[in-house]
């Protein structure tokens, strides 16, 4: 009896608080005609938060920027932050949730690849947009996404031509070591196809994988040691987020160090160094298309805005040390560049907005003219090589000459060739 | 002044003025070419500097490699926090901080400047430098080390450093174009402690591309076969003893991260789920005290964690407490409801840290005396917070067992939990009981903490990663069972670390997962169960 009655009341409850969102909804929507709104789609909280939520801060102060110079067409631009809480199935809802019922006329969101895929088939049905600021594994080409990360032809590939030549060591064994879910499978899959090409037998290639969150690297760091024995050995780690710190710290304390045995990492930014001791890991590099380090005045004045912006909004840990990365940056180039598509469309309408996006260029905190290509969705990027310093920056060591063209469909995967540079530009049948 | 003083002075001039040409008289050439832009170009230029074998150019290496050496105007200079000098020459110059151009420095030329570094050091007076400079030239030694290495060998006395020197010697002897000579380095290198000697051993055995081997001599890569055979029979005790210490040390981390609840849950019988969130406290309190000593007591920053310990298991503990009085009393004896509070508890608490210290983990350094690790030969290294772990986990249960077996408070506990009508019924505080036991439990928790931040991240979600292994522990181990959990969490640990060399992490550990759901379902009780009277209340 007293559990129906607790139920029957917080039914109540439940029931009264969403009729009274609902009022403050339609308010908010009648308040809203003369704004733009665009959503973000971050976890603000679980696993992903210590990644993301300095993407929802950096999307957030693009949007001041962009209000404070007179907004878009005269319109200000209204952020819709939702908070997907690091749960995939979650991810779909709330992008229905901004798209159906917020009505935003963009979305800027995900990190995970696995996020991604849950929100992209709600963006092709509603057929909107969705800006998607990381480094991922490609094999994917929407009409509704225009991802301003780096494609693997634009970070990992570049990485290991670099340690395979002289400067990078010579490597001729290869460790690729990962979490086990579909970016490292992937990323690794094209690797082990490429290293191959290159003349690297199978007996050099060691892929391992280790569950989320694990946090006890003694055999693997113990295993790559051996492994290294037989010849110049390189690590290439797609270990994301939180394991990359026990990982980092295990090779630190038995004594690999980089001029033996460099590691090169893909998801390891300044953010995720922010936890570590950074000092017996100088040397061992990370392949990215910006460094908070990276000299120029488009940089500088980067990372003075999100200074101020840090300090003025309070938030934890930037405000006393703001620190800048490529996810942030890529993210920085896809509002702003959705906001000149949209002024050139002179309308937020999703197919308008996709033919403005072709071509649309942007000079990037990296000191690149960033150019979104005609066809494929992806940004052409430049990339940098860097290695770790002691107070936790990176110093470049290697470049492309300019900026390199996203190939999403790896030729290192059987069966890519066959497939077009650029989406069906016809919406998916539901 | 006397004159005795005078003549000093006079002596100390013209020493220095012998001396510091001499420290100066670098050769430009090869100094200016340390500033070119191709990596090969630079490698040459040290090799030089090496080959001229001149003393001074190691504190223009050691520059190089803290990136203090830097071009001005084309000029290379030496960068230092009291001002720019010139490199060659020594003077000091006014440079704007604008003007100056970082050399940039990779793996390769920071490898290179290592041993150079360690090749002009090893005719330097003091043993353990020269014989850290041995070891650091026998892992990689370079051609153009031969000269400086048979000087250092002709001068050496010291045996531990000259077998070092001969192994270097012999290293760079297998590119001889002599094939005896080749054969007996590979003979000296055999004897190699060095991991690194198997790599150059194993080179020569390779097959070329036209189908015959790198090493053209039989007789060379015969003993190059032995050679490896005997370093790889020489690594085996060692490597197995690393793989029990690897296990030793995950069961101490799982023992430490479990005992807590053993005492809540286990003795208790509370399902906690905001224990985890205990061992969170536990570490963030170790990163205050910190960032505390870092701020107040710079000098005595090594010894953060001896103030560490005994905060994280204040603050844990009277969390703890709190919780026990505010909520968790009302609802003894309602399981599911207990779960379900707790859980929200255990979100509260996340959110409130996230809210305080910001979502991004924060930073927990090691103590300098717990940074590296201890060498078992063989490659094989144990780490210090490895170890230091494991004496600690050993630390805490002597505590724990001391403190339930002889003080008063260890036997109201053991009372109450085996009888509490009986034991209210004798005198005895049982609420007051219930709080301290439930805070001893969270204390013990936020030690588990401080040993957690210092092999792991320090961020909110902490907790959430260890509280289904703490479950696991406690109810492998038989609930209200101490020595059950012990060997419990050890035993996870040892065959967690024999299973992933060969089945991998991520399928050890679901071999794992079905082990303790086999026993579990062999042993409902959990491995040892309590007998007699007290199973059944």
């Amino acid at each position: 009896m007293r559990v129906k009655d607790l139920i029957g009341s917080k039914l109540k409850r439940a029931l009264a608080a969403i009729t009274v969102a609902a009022g403050l909804f339609a308010v908010s929507a009648v308040q809203a005609a003369e704004t733009i709104k665009v959503g973000v789609l971050h976890s603000l909280s679980g696993t992903m938060a210590i990644s993301e939520t300095v993407l929802k801060d950096v999307t957030l102060m693009a949007i001041d920027e962009i209000n404070a110079k007179g907004g878009v067409m005269g319109k200000k631009l209204e952020a819709v932050v939702v908070d997907p809480a690091s749960n995939w199935p979650l991810f779909a809802e709330k992008a229905r949730e901004l798209i159906a019922q917020k009505k935003v006329s963009v979305v800027f969101g995900c990190w995970t690849s696995v996020s991604r895929k849950s929100v992209l088939p709600v963006f092709e049905e509603l057929n909107s947009l969705l800006f998607y600021p990381v480094q991922y594994e490609g094999e994917e080409l929407s009409k509704n996404v225009f991802y301003t990360g780096a494609a693997p032809n634009q970070q990992a590939i570049p990485a290991v031509e670099y340690l395979m030549s002289k400067d990078g060591g010579g490597a001729k064994r290869w460790v690729l070591l990962g979490t086990d879910y579909v970016y490292p499978r992937t990323t690794n899959k094209i690797l082990r196809a490429f290293l191959k090409s290159k003349g690297v037998a199978d007996k050099d290639i060691d892929e391992k994988y280790t569950p989320f969150g694990h946090a006890d690297y003694q055999t693997i760091v113990a295993d790559i040691k051996k492994f290294s024995a037989g010849g110049k050995t390189a690590v290439v780690s797609t270990i994301n987020g939180d394991s990359n710190v026990p990982f980092y710290k295990e090779l630190g304390n038995q004594g690999l160090k980089a001029k033996d045995v460099p590691v090169v990492a893909f998801s390891v930014g300044e953010e995720e160094l922010r936890g570590v001791d950074t000092k017996p890991l100088v040397g061992h590099l990370a392949a990215w298309n910006y460094f908070q380090s990276l000299k120029g005045p488009e940089n500088d004045a980067f990372k003075k805005k999100w200074a101020d912006y840090a300090k003025k909004k309070n938030i934890a840990g930037h405000k006393d040390k703001p620190i800048t990365n490529d996810p942030m940056e890529a993210a920085y180039i896809g509002i702003n560049m959705w906001a000149q598509a949209v002024e050139k469309a002179k309308s937020t309408d999703t197919d308008k907005v996709i033919a403005a996006m072709a071509g649309q260029t942007f000079k990037a905190p990296s000191g690149i003219l960033s150019k979104m290509d005609e066809k494929n969705h992806h940004l052409h990027k430049a990339v940098f090589i860097g290695e770790v310093k002691a107070d936790g920056q990176f110093n470049v060591v290697w470049k492309t000459p300019g900026a390199v063209k996203a190939k999403p469909w790896s030729p290192y995967i059987a069966g890519n060739d066959k497939k077009k540079d650029e989406p069906e530009m016809t919406a998916k049948k539901k | 002044m006397s004159l005795t003083g005078y003549r000093k002075i006079a002596l100390a001039a013209l020493l220095f003025a012998a001396l510091a040409p001499r420290a100066y008289a670098l050769d430009a050439g090869a100094v200016q070419q340390l500033a070119a832009e191709d990596g090969d170009a630079k490698l040459a230029a040290i090799n030089r500097l090496v080959t001229e074998g001149d003393v001074a150019a190691i504190g223009l290496f050691k520059a190089m490699q803290d990136d203090g050496l830097q071009i001005f105007n084309g000029r290379v200079v030496i960068v230092t926090g009291d001002g720019v000098k010139d490199a060659i020459h020594g003077e000091t110059l006014v440079v704007p901080p604008d003007k100056l151009e970082a050399i940039v420095v990779n793996n390769r030329i920071r490898g290179a400047l290592d041993s150079a570094i360690a090749a002009l050091k090893l005719i330097v007076p003091q043993r353990a430098e020269r014989l850290a400079a041995a070891r650091a030239v026998a892992a990689d030694a370079g051609e153009e080390m031969l000269p400086l290495i048979e000087r250092a060998l002709e001068k050496e006395t010291d045996a531990e450093v000259k077998t070092l020197l001969a192994q270097a010697a012999a290293a760079i002897g297998l590119k001889s174009p002599v094939a005896e000579r080749r054969r007996l380095a590979v003979q000296v290198l055999g004897q190699s402690e060095n991991p690194q000697t198997k790599q150059l051993l194993a080179a020569l055995l390779e097959k070329t591309p036209d189908g015959g081997y790198t090493e053209p001599d039989a007789a060379v890569r015969e003993e190059a076969q032995k050679a490896i055979r005997a370093i790889d029979s020489r690594a085996v005790v060692p490597q197995l003893l690393g793989t029990v210490f690897y296990g030793l040390s995950l069961g101490s981390v799982l023992l430490l991260a479990a005992l807590g609840l053993a005492i809540t849950f286990g003795l208790m019988g509370i399902i906690n789920m905001a224990h985890g969130e205990m061992l969170m406290i536990g570490a963030y309190t170790t990163y205050v005290v910190q960032a505390l000593f870092r701020q107040y007591f710079p000098g005595a920053f090594d010894a953060y964690l001896i103030v560490a310990v005994p905060a994280a298991f204040a603050v844990s503990a009277l969390v703890g407490i709190v919780l026990e009085r505010g909520v968790i009393r009302h609802l003894y004896g309602r399981p599911l409801e207990t779960l379900l509070t707790t859980w929200g508890i255990s979100l509260v608490l996340i959110q409130l840290v996230r809210m305080l210290f910001g979502a991004q983990n924060v930073e927990v350094e090691n103590p300098a005396w717990m940074s590296g690790g201890f060498s078992l030969g063989g490659g094989v290294v144990l780490a210090y917070n490895r170890l230091v772990i494991v004496v600690f986990a050993a630390f805490v249960v002597l505590l724990m067992w001391l403190l339930l077996n002889r003080t008063r408070l260890g036997l109201y506990l053991r009372a109450v939990t085996q009888n509490r009508a009986m034991a209210g019924c004798m005198g005895i505080p049982t609420p007051r009981v219930d709080a301290l036991t439930f805070g001893l439990g969270s204390g013990i928790a936020g030690l588990g903490g401080v040993a957690l931040s210092q092999i792991g991240n320090v961020g909110p979600d902490l907790g959430q990663s260890y509280i289904v292994d703490s479950f696991m522990v406690v109810v492998l181990g038989g609930v209200g069972q101490l020595a059950g959990t012990i060997i419990a969490a050890l035993s996870l640990g040892e065959i967690n670390k024999f299973l992933e060399p060969y089945a991998g992490a991520v399928l050890g550990k679901i071999i794992v997962l079905v082990f303790i759901i086999l026993v579990i379902q062999k042993r409902p009780q959990g491995l040892f169960a309590l007998r007699g009277r007290s199973a059944e209340a």
